[in-house]
């Protein structure tokens, strides 16, 4: 079973990826299919596992102040500021739509 | 009607148990009616069948902690800007989240208060979107199993305006869920740019889902005080709405009795609890009207504008989004214990005892107010608003304590002389000119029969100038005292009786 070009449209759009070329449909591809294999196994009855990690313990930390104050440090990496403040665009700026973008979902 | 506060003589008043109109529409299409569940047969509307208002609430509390959620930044409502940010906060590769074991106490003290399960084991995921001020592109929060299920909440309303009727209505708690607040975000539209501050991200907060059980913005504005006040005397949050520390968001919907649920808005930018009582009932009638002439409600999310007294759809928030929930891969699951299951050997400051905290918690308002009635044999409403004004039970106790005068008249004058004072010169409790020893000094002059309650009140109003005379000062200055003399009492009657010689004759003929 194909992901349909809608799907892959709204992947698009969710997660800002670009599957590019059909290699990189192909390699979406493959990668369900190598995880539908888990559906060959019956799990009726059992609990799901997220993480190898599950019966470690979560730590806990004390409520003390002991970060932050690097006000300076965190703006190097911004390309624009405005006294302290980072600064992005008015808006989240949503991809376009599947008709009016240059992307190779377009031909399939 | 008189007495009606300008919100429900706009927005139509549900009266609990009887039908509301719309004002406004009488001689047009006919009156619409909207009313509580339970409620006897609605006026109005000739043949117009009437509508069930559902309102659900979505509120979030911010914790009150010294340090965030996940990470060591401190949490503080005023600083400059990205000055309490770390590493982990501004979401820098490499960083990790820590859980903070003030927030989950936070947390767990708060579901016990509203009768929740207390999940033993509760996970964290991640919740994805895109916004300028969630640097990480997710939040990190507990959709899968929070950590309180299955929860009630008691509130009281009155009937009517006079306070003189209250009536216990509960909504139920759907869970309690631990999850990360975000940076702000500040519009400059002249310079078509938004300037983040990332101080607030990460601050952790405690999500409290009410069920649909309410249905109308007096229930919803009652149901969240309520909820304030609770959070204030657990000190879980300090629950301050003007400050962002206290946020609700409504769900709206409206039906035909019999019929399935409508359709639902969700309303955000509610900045006080008369806002949102004002926003929902707005909320309820724009439905209601957009139904009977015909239209559809949408599934969409809508702004409250406070300065218009009205909804309007939110630009950014069109269509479904999709979250794609998955599990935090960078945190095990939140393990809580109590007294049975408390594990023997391990570290105290790496367990959570969910009964050495329910141990601990303090009176609930609702038990204060049980306990007010009772040790002083005041009414239920008195302890109501004693309640409901930070620092006035425990002034109305200060005064008790240091005057012979029973608590039924005290509370006379705490809730109709000084609390009007206040109101009047909006001035909180601690603010007061006159303290519970000078209000306690003069109510000790009156329960001696040393001045009337007239002349009492004077005196009132003149301590109230806060000049730090003290009420027998002001008596003497005034001349207020009463005579106790006999004599000269007999005296004064028999001048003013000689004084008005006609008048006396008039009585005497009857």
């Amino acid at each position: 079973q194909r992901v349909s070009v809608e799907v892959l449209d709204h992947l698009e759009h969710l997660a800002l990826v670009d599957f590019r070329d059909s290699e990189g449909v192909e390699r979406l591809q493959k990668a369900i299919q190598f995880a539908d294999q888990l559906h060959e196994v019956n799990t009726d009855g059992v609990e799901p596992m997220d993480s190898v990690l599950e019966d470690r313990c979560l730590y806990l930390r004390e409520d003390n102040v002991t970060e932050g104050n690097c006000t300076k440090e965190l703006l190097e990496n911004a390309r624009e500021k405005v006294e302290e403040y980072f600064v992005a665009p008015p808006g989240n700026i949503p991809l376009p739509k599947l008709e009016e973008r240059e992307t190779f979902l377009q031909g399939s | 009607g008189r007495g009606l506060s300008p919100v429900m003589r706009e927005a139509g008043r549900c009266r609990l148990g009887r039908a509301g109109t719309v004002p406004g529409r009488r001689g047009e299409r006919g009156q619409w009616s909207w009313f509580c569940p339970g409620a006897s047969r609605p006026r109005g509307g000739a043949g117009l069948a009437p509508w069930i208002p559902v309102v659900g609430l979505e509120i979030h509390a911010q914790i009150s902690s010294n340090s965030k959620l996940f990470s060591g930044s401190q949490v503080q409502f005023a600083a400059p800007p990205n000055s309490l940010v770390s590493f982990f906060d501004a979401s820098l590769p490499g960083t990790l989240p820590v859980l903070n074991r003030r927030c989950v106490e936070a947390a767990v003290m708060t579901g016990l208060a509203l009768n929740c399960s207390i999940n033993k084991k509760s996970l964290f995921d991640r919740k994805h979107y895109f916004y300028a001020d969630l640097p990480a592109g997710y939040q990190i929060t507990q959709q899968r199993v929070p950590i309180a299920v299955n929860g009630s909440l008691s509130y009281s309303l009155c009937i009517d305006h006079k306070m003189s009727q209250m009536v216990t209505k509960t909504v139920r708690i759907k869970q309690i869920q631990l999850e990360q607040d975000s940076g702000k975000s500040l519009h400059d539209d002249t310079r078509s740019q938004t300037l983040v501050d990332l101080n607030r991200a990460g601050v952790g907060l405690m999500e409290v889902v009410m069920e649909p059980d309410m249905c109308c913005g007096e229930e919803a504005a009652a149901a969240v005080r309520e909820l304030q006040l609770i959070l204030q005397t657990l000190g879980s949050s300090q629950a301050v709405m003007a400050e962002g520390q206290l946020r609700v968001d409504a769900n709206v919907s409206v039906h035909h009795p019999g019929e399935p649920y409508g359709v639902r808005t969700e309303v955000k930018n509610i900045n006080s609890i008369r806002f949102l009582a004002k926003a929902v009932d707005y909320e309820i009638q724009r439905q209601i009207e957009e139904l009977e002439n015909g239209g559809t409600i949408l599934n969409e999310t809508r702004a409250f504008d406070s300065k218009l007294g009205c909804t309007v759809p939110m630009r950014d928030k069109e269509g479904k989004q999709d979250y794609r929930f998955m599990p935090e891969p960078n945190l095990p699951p939140l393990i809580l214990y109590d007294a049975k299951s408390l594990p023997a050997n391990m570290n105290h400051q790496q367990v959570i005892n969910i009964d050495w905290i329910h141990e601990r918690l303090p009176d609930l308002p609702s038990v204060k107010r049980e306990k007010l009635v009772e040790q002083y044999g005041i009414l239920p409403e008195h302890s109501f608003t004693l309640l409901n004004e930070d620092g006035l039970a425990e002034f109305f106790e200060s005064v008790v304590k240091q005057t012979h005068m029973k608590p039924k008249k005290v509370i006379g004058w705490i809730l109709n002389d000084l609390l009007s004072y206040l109101n009047q010169h909006s001035l909180t409790v601690k603010e007061s000119p006159v303290s519970s020893f000078l209000l306690a000094d003069l109510l000790n002059l009156l329960e001696k029969k040393e001045i009337s309650s007239t002349a009492a009140k004077r005196v009132l109003a003149e301590l109230w100038k806060g000049e730090g005379k003290t009420p027998l000062e002001i008596v003497k200055e005034q001349k207020l005292e009463l005579l106790q003399d006999q004599n000269e009492l007999e005296w004064i009657c028999q001048a003013v009786i000689d004084g008005h010689e006609n008048e006396v004759i008039m009585m005497v003929l009857g």
